[in-house]
């Protein structure tokens, strides 16, 4: 297989996008792209292409966004689209390596776009993604999947587990003022945290991401092209996805064990041997502050029931050793089919060096990470700056 | 450029039929008479409850029905504060329970609970605490027919 770089990323800017319609904002994402890569939209062999139609209440708006993705008449361009929940953005990026690594093309762009702010509830939209027979009658959603996994680290590890939770909203919203893209960018302390309300207790207003309008693009090439177009492109040095049961009773709800076995098998492949040492940022899908926690220990930063140390001493925070999240993460910014390849953007553009305000010194090594699905499906990826 | 975009209102309201598949309906068939039904693996020997076609497991069918406890385990529990349109109003309770028999949890209602105080729940409920199921007096073969499950 051949090697594959990220050489592109455009990232759009995130919030209530009402100034612009769907393909609009993914059109502004592509274009940013191109331009960060000096390439034009006939340099693009394939797209790939993720929404999950139901948050912006629109069947299949590939059809019309096509048009935004060069895939419009005369251009003939092989176009794919996926819906895989909270993980599409990172099926996207897998997607794209595939395309790519296999040889067919040399350049791919992935695209995933949402408009989350237009519906009403977006809770709502998540209760139509549960079993339709029984689950769905007890108005379960995502921030109720979630609210579940800290009950039960709660009572399993860690009575005090909101202390750490509370530090995890404070950091990436914190860091979220360093990023130009985020949507909520929240200078917030202790109390505003603990006089923030329940939503589903444990979880808090804070606890939890935004609804967000925002598109993300990025151009996977070739190493002929790579070299050819980019002094120092984001190589991908490992990828992976993983499965698991939808059913709650199943799976173990405070550690997520397909996670970590799916972390093992892409440390493996990227011949990472001491991730906590050889990776020098991290970008997880932590749409819930609980959620970072559990990742920290899934991905082998940490013992099982002990993430919360790595707060303690400050590892994970800007300044820290392994900083999570300079960009603000999803807790800060959630355009959801866009959120997992916002996570690969915001990894390469540290590998790359462009990451501005928000670039952590000296980074070799960055992983990318989303979930979806009943808290089921896991994407991850190693880049590297070599 | 306009001074305001536009925004064209929108709404999706369908209606549809879910076929709850022969397992399902057996299962909720016996709630009318207050039974629950689970399925064994002959190969696992695990319990579902709710029961399914096929192990995931073992990947085998199943066909070995067995009647579990209307007793179980909590397993664990949230409170939804938050009104969140189109679902149910709040405040109720959400838990994982494991039926004494069965060998996984599944999603009902906690009732009589005190929910009126969010910082007192890690007092109220506890993890692996005994719940029992309140019937509705009257059922008619949904998951409802169980109003909730009581902690004991």
């Amino acid at each position: 297989m051949d090697k594959v770089a990220i050489i592109g990323v455009g990232l759009t800017k995130t919030g209530r996008r009402n100034d612009v319609s769907h393909q609009e904002l993914a059109f502004e994402a592509i274009k940013t792209a191109l331009k960060n890569c000096e390439l034009d939209i006939d340099d693009i062999d394939a797209v790939v292409y993720g929404t999950m139609d139901n948050f912006d209440g629109i069947s299949s708006p590939e059809r019309f966004d096509s048009i935004a993705l060069g895939c419009g008449r005369g251009r003939g361009k092989p176009m794919m689209k996926i819906t895989t929940g909270g993980t599409t953005g990172m099926s996207l990026a897998l997607t794209a390596y595939y395309h790519v690594a296999s040889g067919l093309y040399d350049t791919v762009l992935a695209i995933g776009v949402q408009k989350v702010s237009e519906n009403v509830e977006a809770q709502q939209v998540l209760n139509t993604a549960v079993d339709p027979i029984l689950d769905k009658t007890f108005g379960l959603g995502a921030i109720h999947a979630a609210a579940f996994q800290a009950s039960r680290y709660r009572s399993t590890y860690k009575s005090n587990i909101e202390d750490y939770m509370c530090n995890v909203a404070i950091i990436n919203r914190k860091n979220a003022l360093r990023n130009p893209f985020a949507h909520l960018k929240l200078n917030i302390t202790d109390d505003d945290y603990y006089s923030s309300p329940y939503l589903v207790w444990p979880l808090r207003l804070l606890d939890s991401c935004p609804s967000s309008d925002g598109a993300v693009a990025v151009i996977f090439a070739s190493s002929k092209v790579a070299k050819r177009l980019s002094e120092n492109p984001a190589w991908i040095k490992g990828l992976g996805y993983i499965s698991d049961s939808y059913w709650w009773g199943t799976k173990p709800i405070e550690f997520w064990d397909n996670l970590a076995i799916l972390a093992k098998r892409v440390f493996k492949m990227a011949k990472i041997s001491n991730p906590f040492k050889e990776i020098n940022v991290a970008e997880l899908y932590n749409a819930f502050t609980i959620q970072e926690i559990m990742e920290y220990e899934a991905i082998g930063l940490a013992k099982k029931g002990q993430g919360w140390k790595l707060l303690d001493e400050g590892i994970t925070c800007f300044h820290g050793s392994l900083p999570v999240c300079p960009s603000g993460g999803v807790l800060s910014t959630n355009p959801i089919a866009a959120s997992g390849l916002i996570r690969v953007a915001e990894a390469a553009l540290q590998v790359m060096g462009k990451a501005e305000g928000r670039q952590i010194d000296g980074v070799k090594n960055a992983i990318a990470h989303a979930w979806g699905g009943a808290l089921q499906f896991h994407g991850f990826m190693v880049l590297s700056n070599e | 450029m306009m001074s305001k975009p536009f925004e064209i209102p929108g709404k999706w309201e369908i209606e549809y039929k879910y076929a709850a598949g022969p397992y399902i309906s057996k299962f909720l068939e016996g709630l009318k008479e207050k039974k629950i039904f689970g399925i064994k693996c002959n190969s696992c020997k695990r319990v579902y409850v709710p029961p399914r076609m096929f192990c995931e497991r073992c990947y085998v069918e199943l066909n070995d029905w067995v009647e579990v406890k209307e007793t179980g385990t909590l397993e664990t529990f949230i409170v939804v504060y938050r009104k969140f349109y189109g679902l149910p109003d709040p405040p109720y309770a959400l838990g994982l329970i494991k039926l004494d028999g069965a060998s996984e949890s599944f999603l009902h209602y906690l009732g009589e609970v005190d929910l009126s105080r969010p910082e007192k729940i890690p007092e109220i409920l506890k993890q692996g605490q005994k719940v029992i199921a309140i019937w509705n007096e009257e059922r008619k073969g949904s998951i409802l027919d169980i109003k909730y499950f009581k902690p004991l």
